[in-house]
């Protein structure tokens, strides 16, 4: 069953510095099945944050559609929520409150559930014992899992993730990796993950859309065939790496027909 | 022979270590030197005035005649009086600027369109030295308390305003949009982001304004006014009191480092909500 559907999406955005109209996105078109996990990667600047906000409705668009459960999106909605590559929580409320935040704005839960879904997720992403404490008093690991408990605690239908590891450190960034898929694995969402690192984006997901740079369009989609629960060593696995390779080599093509050093 | 197969490991006791020790003048460093420094230019400015002839009362003062002269006046002078007279019309100068310029900084941070009519004008009266406008507002409200209470508020209001207008204005795009993709409403980005948002830098204009208000009060119970510790301090000196001209000035440098560093302090609590990464 389709659960997101983005249908010839097209956007053009007007550069206010150059005075001249830039394609962002051309004619991008991938179906996302429900409770599915599909990864988005692609080159710098190939508009794939442009493409979650858009999904997410923080970002108009004039072609094309986005449909989520069969209704087009127009803008944020109570079905979407999102994982922001910086943490961006509140730095005067507590842990317990920045995981209340997005239930509270959406207004679907009363009193009494809201503490229940905070106290179970803050649990799910491990951070119990912390709910008192203020963001900046927590790692930038541990502030990306409140970012992450304050999305899933909102009850989304689809779980919108805009690079959200690409800020912490290497080890960091694959342990939230492993964290990700158990809570996933739980919490049984539907999920569209942006990055620009290409095996994260194999690693995470069921399928993998590759976008080519400007303007964005999808060049491939991959299926990734490795069996779930998905250990980290995985990674080092030669079919991972063979499908990795295979990743690059478009990725590469199309830095290569920009003329720009692979910026990946 | 039996071959050891594995390394030995080390044994390593593991003792929590004790809470690292600091002597005494390590804790207090800043206040022990700067006390020193306080105390011995004191101790010399009070040698050089009892036992030398350099110092003419007229034109100066010593740390003893100052203090005498503070008991006096507050045995038998008017200090106290002057003191709640002065108080008072800090107090209540400063509420008014408080709660008028907070209010109004929101709505002016807020609505885009107020911002863009009121700017020029107060871009002009926040630059411009407000106590200048004293002899006028002697002229409007008399020599009397409420002219101090307008001369401070006009002080404290501009900077307590135009922080609060920098405070809502300056919210943070991550947050913003975040709050935007769950849907907020802009009453809710206003409650929950822009006033929580503006904290500290309310908190800064409280300290510009409690620096400058202070000044008010002074002044303009200098200018016009037959009570206060401003009033005291242009008595003294046009009496050549000189004794009691500085019990005034020792007065308003106490209050000043006193409300200043509340107000630090109170600034510094909640600078850490400043959401600048």
């Amino acid at each position: 069953m389709v659960k997101l559907q983005v249908d010839h999406l097209t956007k053009h955005y007007w550069l206010e510095r150059e005075d001249r109209n830039v394609l962002a996105l051309s004619d991008v078109s991938f179906s996302v099945g429900d409770g599915e996990f599909m990864a988005i990667v692609g080159p710098s600047g190939c508009g794939k944050t442009s493409m979650l906000n858009i999904v997410a409705g923080l970002l108009t668009y004039e072609e094309g559609n986005v449909i989520i459960d069969n209704k087009k999106v127009k803008g944020p909605g109570i079905d979407r929520a999102v994982v922001f590559q910086h943490a961006s929580l509140l730095p005067w409320r507590t842990i317990a409150g920045n995981v209340r935040y997005g239930m509270e704005l959406q207004r679907r839960f009363d009193e009494k559930t809201m503490k229940e879904r905070a106290d179970y997720f803050i649990k799910l992403v491990g951070l119990t014992g912390f709910e008192r404490h203020y963001p900046s008093e927590l790692s930038g690991g541990m502030q990306q899992r409140v970012n992450l408990a304050r999305a899933l605690a909102a009850d989304p239908a689809v779980l919108l993730m805009d690079e959200p590891f690409a800020a912490l450190d290497a080890q960091t960034r694959e342990f939230m990796q492993a964290e990700l898929l158990k809570i996933w694995n739980k919490a049984k969402k539907t999920v569209l993950f942006i990055t620009h690192q290409i095996n994260e984006a194999i690693y995470l997901a069921d399928r993998v859309v590759v976008m080519s740079a400007r303007p964005g369009r999808v060049k491939d989609i991959f299926e990734v065939p490795f069996d779930r629960p998905r250990n980290l060593s995985l990674k080092r696995e030669p079919r991972f790496l063979e499908l990795e390779d295979a990743v690059w080599k478009l990725i590469e093509e199309e830095s290569d027909r920009l003329g720009m050093v692979a910026a990946v | 022979m039996k071959t050891e197969t594995t390394l030995a490991q080390p044994q390593i006791e593991s003792k929590p270590l004790p809470r690292p020790r600091q002597s005494f003048f390590q804790k207090y460093e800043g206040v022990i030197l700067g006390g020193i420094a306080v105390l011995i230019v004191l101790g010399i400015w009070q040698a050089v005035w009892s036992y030398t002839d350099w110092i003419s009362p007229l034109f100066f003062s010593g740390p003893s005649a100052i203090g005498k002269q503070f008991w006096l006046s507050l045995t038998q002078g008017n200090l106290l009086a002057d003191l709640a007279f002065s108080g008072k019309n800090f107090t209540i100068g400063f509420g008014i600027a408080l709660v008028s310029g907070v209010v109004l900084g929101v709505i002016i941070g807020w609505y885009r369109r107020v911002r863009l009519i009121l700017d020029p004008f107060l871009n002009a009266l926040y630059a411009a030295p407000r106590i200048a406008m004293m002899p006028l507002i002697i002229i409007w409200f008399g020599i009397g308390m409420w002219s101090k209470v307008f001369i401070v508020f006009l002080s404290a209001f501009f900077p307590i305003l135009v922080n609060t207008v920098a405070g809502i204005r300056n919210m943070d795009r991550d947050l913003l949009r975040a709050a935007r993709a769950f849907c907020a409403s802009d009453w809710q980005i206003f409650k929950t982001l822009a006033i929580p948002g503006s904290v500290p830098f309310i908190l800064t204009g409280v300290r510009q304004g409690v620096a400058v208000g202070l000044i008010g009060v002074v002044v303009g119970e200098m200018l016009g006014s037959s009570e206060g510790v401003g009033f005291m301090v242009a008595y003294g000196g046009q009496t050549f009191q000189t004794d009691t001209l500085f019990v005034g000035f020792v007065i308003i440098a106490f209050a000043g480092i006193l409300l200043t560093s509340l107000a630090e302090r109170l600034e510094r609590r909640f600078s850490r909500w400043r959401p600048d990464r």
